[in-house]
């Protein structure tokens, strides 16, 4: 295994697009990094897309060789891989892209993230969501993707007495970040009574403790260690990258309010990085809705199991701190393209390690983590970066 | 010696209410008349995911949890209903799949108006009394349609009730079963019509009376009975008004008849009324209580049935299952408009 | 759904059917090909078995936004039962006000209309639960 390195990124706005179709989104994710890089195409050994359900959502499936077609590549003949893990997709072809790299079989990759949600209406994007489920036992039943995170909302609050007010607090802090961030959907502040006192859509979750359905694309190039500075003077390293996966359903979980797939892929990523939870400045977790990130925090070992809805109120996952969650707005306010979160993440880690997030800077960031999950917890992944 | 009989039984009425009051409020009428006319207070009405194969599952599953029987024995079901889920595809698949009664045995829908479910008593009556099988599972149960405005929508409810019917461990006897049956369309829906038409007043002398009668008369004149000989009386109901009239006609009293009248509570059953009457009667019968049932269907033609409680109903375990008056009584009232959405008023393509 | 998918799972979704490892006596819903705790030494050892239909909630939400199958009954509870022999299940819960759902709440299974497709499809029925 040899080390591997982010040497350049690239997002498309995120929200509704209704100008620019699924291709073109990806395009312009996939040449801005290409550019972030300083490569051309011959220099690309491989492309992996990630994309949860391009199926349903654009009733186009083969999008890997799409992608390389829509981007020009079709006549390098490029191989162009298509990654689905649900709404881990991106953090999954990020992980397929590294194992690749770092195997010494390709040298540079280029991981592009993408879903097109709008271009069906609200009531499919939620059945599509849903497919994240297990059909058979969840969602044929009437469960949504919504009513397993209340689920773990509710029994969260039962064991550890979490609050609604805890819950809406994780909104309005991501909500507070992705104003400042020229990408994110949702570039707007929100108040706390707002958000516990927003519709309901599967109590307790509100529709302020949701992640929003949205259109948008995210790319990086990963290049070897060895070779990254004859690209970028500021290559970011990921030095650990974990995956798990659990029980499709929810209800098959060892512990309902506990993500072990989270617990495992971290387990994995801090002991390849040979660091701990302690050594993590800040963090880009999945947030599709609020308890997400109170769990996330808790199976990242960020705080204690059952302290994750204080975190806000005892100063550690806001952007000052001791450990800052989400800078990017997260997938509640910077938007949830499904595909393209994973790859977003790990964007957001990168450009705070490279000192380049602008107003949401966090000073002297060195290590930094990212957390994709697919479904209510069956995939994870968790990728820990460093600059170099 | 082997009696030839109900070895258990269980109904299944589904909780929502909506008042007669709250019906005429809409179409401009005087709630307090129609429910005096009718004899009718509240009907009973399917929740969203309630049909003729739910309530018909749900009867024949407290018909089974009242009793010990294997389910494997049961070798016929038959379904009466006017408002099979399918018009093709049978709802006694779904039971027999449900309460683990199949592969080996018989299985058919069958529609007479509202006494469907008592012409499914007398089949399995004829096979299992030819010992071509050892249980016959017999069950009517209906979602009744009533077309918006139309006085049926006063009465036209959902509930079901089933019946084990065999020669071991019988709770009651079925001594005599007699059918009076004429071509008379006083009530019908045509193929492929979602709501039933009537003849208005057509259904009541020629009709519901002239059939009920002639088959209560010809039922007792075979068993050798007359109205004080029986302890309960149970009537088709498709409104309170005409079994109290016909009871009085034939000369049964008040008393014969009130444990049986369920009709004011939950509205007509159709196929399920006579049936659901009966499982009232057995909630609370005694050995040695004689009962005589007379249902009626549309079309038209009345089964009666003379029936002699036995010393074997106290071992029946009759609160392993909800008894109608639980039933009746665990009720959550809806408004007009949420009666409209669930029966499928408001739908458009 | 699918009429072959929906048929395929009729034994589990009206009658409850799970199975058990007769080696570590761990019961499964919805039954699985082998005991992911004894794996190869189940194979052959894993018994169907009839649920009771017997359990308490263990958590649950009420659905205001549902796929288009579910829009007519919106909101409606819906609860991870744990269920007396073990195993966790996803259902509705029918017959009460959202609101009376709680944890621990005793329930048990009745038989409803799942699902239909489309206003000519199939039907699907299954297990909900009801307060007890």
């Amino acid at each position: 295994m040899r080390d591997v390195a982010v040497i350049g990124v690239g997002l498309t706005k995120f929200g509704e697009i209704w100008d620019r179709s699924f291709r073109q989104l990806i395009v312009e994710a996939g040449s801005k990094a290409i550019l972030d890089a300083g490569i051309e195409g011959k220099d690309i050994d491989a492309m992996y897309v990630g994309s949860m359900s391009s199926g349903r959502f654009i009733g186009q499936e083969h999008v890997g060789a799409l992608v390389a077609d829509a981007s020009g590549f079709y006549n390098l003949h490029i191989p162009s891989t298509r990654v689905e893990g649900a709404c881990a997709s991106g953090g999954l072809a990020v992980r397929q892209g590294y194992l690749s790299v770092a195997s010494g079989v390709n040298d540079i990759v280029v991981i592009g993230g993408i879903e097109k949600m709008n271009d069906v209406a609200g009531t499919s994007a939620t059945e599509t969501l849903a497919t994240a489920a297990d059909q058979e036992w969840e969602a044929f039943f009437g469960a949504t993707f919504p009513g397993l995170y209340a689920f773990i909302a509710t029994r969260h609050m039962h064991e550890y007495g979490t609050t609604k007010e805890q819950l809406a607090q994780v909104a309005v802090k991501n909500h507070a970040n992705g104003a400042l961030n020229p990408y994110a959907q949702y570039q707007k502040e929100i108040k706390l009574e707002h958000a516990i006192n927003a519709t309901m859509v599967a109590y307790p979750l509100g529709l302020l403790d949701c992640s929003p359905v949205t259109d948008g694309s995210a790319a990086v190039v990963l290049c070897s260690a060895e070779r990254a500075k004859e690209f970028t003077d500021t290559p970011v390293k990921i030095i650990g990258a974990g995956q798990a996966s659990d029980s499709l359903a929810l209800h098959g979980r060892r512990d309902i309010t506990t993500l072990d797939a989270t617990v495992h892929a971290a387990q994995m990523a801090y002991k390849q990085a040979k660091v701990t939870s302690k050594d993590i400045q800040l963090a880009e977790v999945h947030d599709c809705f609020t308890i997400a990130e109170i769990c996330a925090i808790e199976d990242l070992g960020f705080v204690k199991k059952g302290d994750g809805g204080k975190a806000i109120d005892n100063n550690i996952t806001t952007r000052d701190g001791s450990q800052p969650v989400n800078t990017s707005g997260g997938l509640k306010a910077k938007g949830h393209p499904v595909g393209a979160t994973g790859v977003a993440q790990i964007i957001e880690i990168v450009l705070q390690l490279q000192g380049r997030a602008e107003k949401r800077q966090i000073p002297d960031a060195r290590i930094g983590l990212a957390h994709n999950v697919g479904g209510s917890g069956a995939t994870c992944t968790v990728h820990i970066m460093e600059g170099m | 010696m082997e009696t030839l009989g109900i070895v258990s039984y269980g109904a299944d009425i589904p909780r929502l209410r909506i008042t007669a009051h709250e019906i005429a409020s809409v179409w401009g009428k005087d709630g307090a008349t129609i429910s005096k006319g009718l004899g009718i207070i509240e009907k009973s009405v399917p929740s969203i995911d309630q049909d003729t194969a739910t309530i018909s599952v749900e009867s024949a599953r407290a018909a089974l949890r009242r009793c010990h029987i294997n389910p494997q024995d049961i070798g016929a079901i038959y379904v009466g209903s006017e408002s099979h889920p399918y018009a093709v595809k049978p709802t006694g698949t779904i039971v027999g799949e449900a309460i683990g009664a199949t592969p080996d045995l018989m299985v058919a829908d069958y529609e007479f108006a509202c006494k469907a479910g008592t012409a499914a008593i007398q089949t399995c009556m004829g096979f299992v009394k030819a010992n071509m099988i050892k249980y016959g599972l017999a069950i009517g149960a209906d979602t009744s349609q009533a077309a918006p405005g139309d006085a049926l929508e006063y009465s036209a409810s959902a509930g079901g009730a089933a019946y084990i019917i065999g020669k071991k461990n019988v709770i009651a006897s079925l001594n005599h079963t007699y059918s009076f049956t004429t071509d008379t369309p006083d009530f019908w829906r045509r193929a492929e019509r979602k709501y039933p038409s009537h003849g208005g007043r057509f259904t009541g002398a020629p009709a519901y009376f002239k059939h009920v009668t002639t088959c209560a008369t010809t039922l007792m004149k075979k068993a050798g009975t007359s109205p004080e000989d029986y302890d309960y009386a149970v009537f088709h109901q498709p409104n309170g008004k005409f079994p109290v009239s016909v009871a009085y006609k034939l000369g049964f009293s008040k008393e014969q008849i009130t444990q049986g009248l369920i009709v004011p509570y939950i509205g007509n059953t159709y196929s399920g009324a006579s049936m659901v009457g009966l499982a009232s009667v057995l909630d609370v019968a005694k050995p040695g209580d004689k009962i005589m049932v007379t249902s009626y269907g549309s079309g038209a033609g009345s089964d009666g049935f003379d029936i002699t409680v036995t010393d074997h109903i106290e071992q029946l375990e009759r609160s392993n299952a909800p008894s109608i008056k639980q039933m009746v009584d665990d009720k959550q009232y809806i408004s007009y408009g949420v009666y409209a959405k669930l029966t499928d008023l408001l739908y458009w393509e | 759904m699918s009429v072959p998918r929906f048929w395929r799972e009729i034994p589990q979704r009206y009658n409850l059917i799970g199975n058990k490892c007769e080696i570590c006596s761990k019961v499964y819903f919805p039954p699985r090909e082998s005991c992911p705790v004894c794996r190869r030494k189940s194979i052959g050892h894993i018994k169907d078995l009839k649920l009771s239909g017997k359990g308490e909630v263990f958590t649950y939400s009420i659905i205001h936004v549902s796929s288009g199958e579910f829009e007519e009954q919106v909101p409606y509870p819906i609860a991870i039962i744990k269920l007396d022999e073990g195993p966790m299940i996803t259902a509705q819960i029918v017959d009460c006000d959202p609101d009376c759902v709680k944890i621990g709440m005793r329930v048990e299974s009745t038989f409803r209309q799942i699902q239909q497709d489309g206003y000519t499809g199939a039907l699907y029925y299954g297990y909900k639960f009801k307060k007890v």
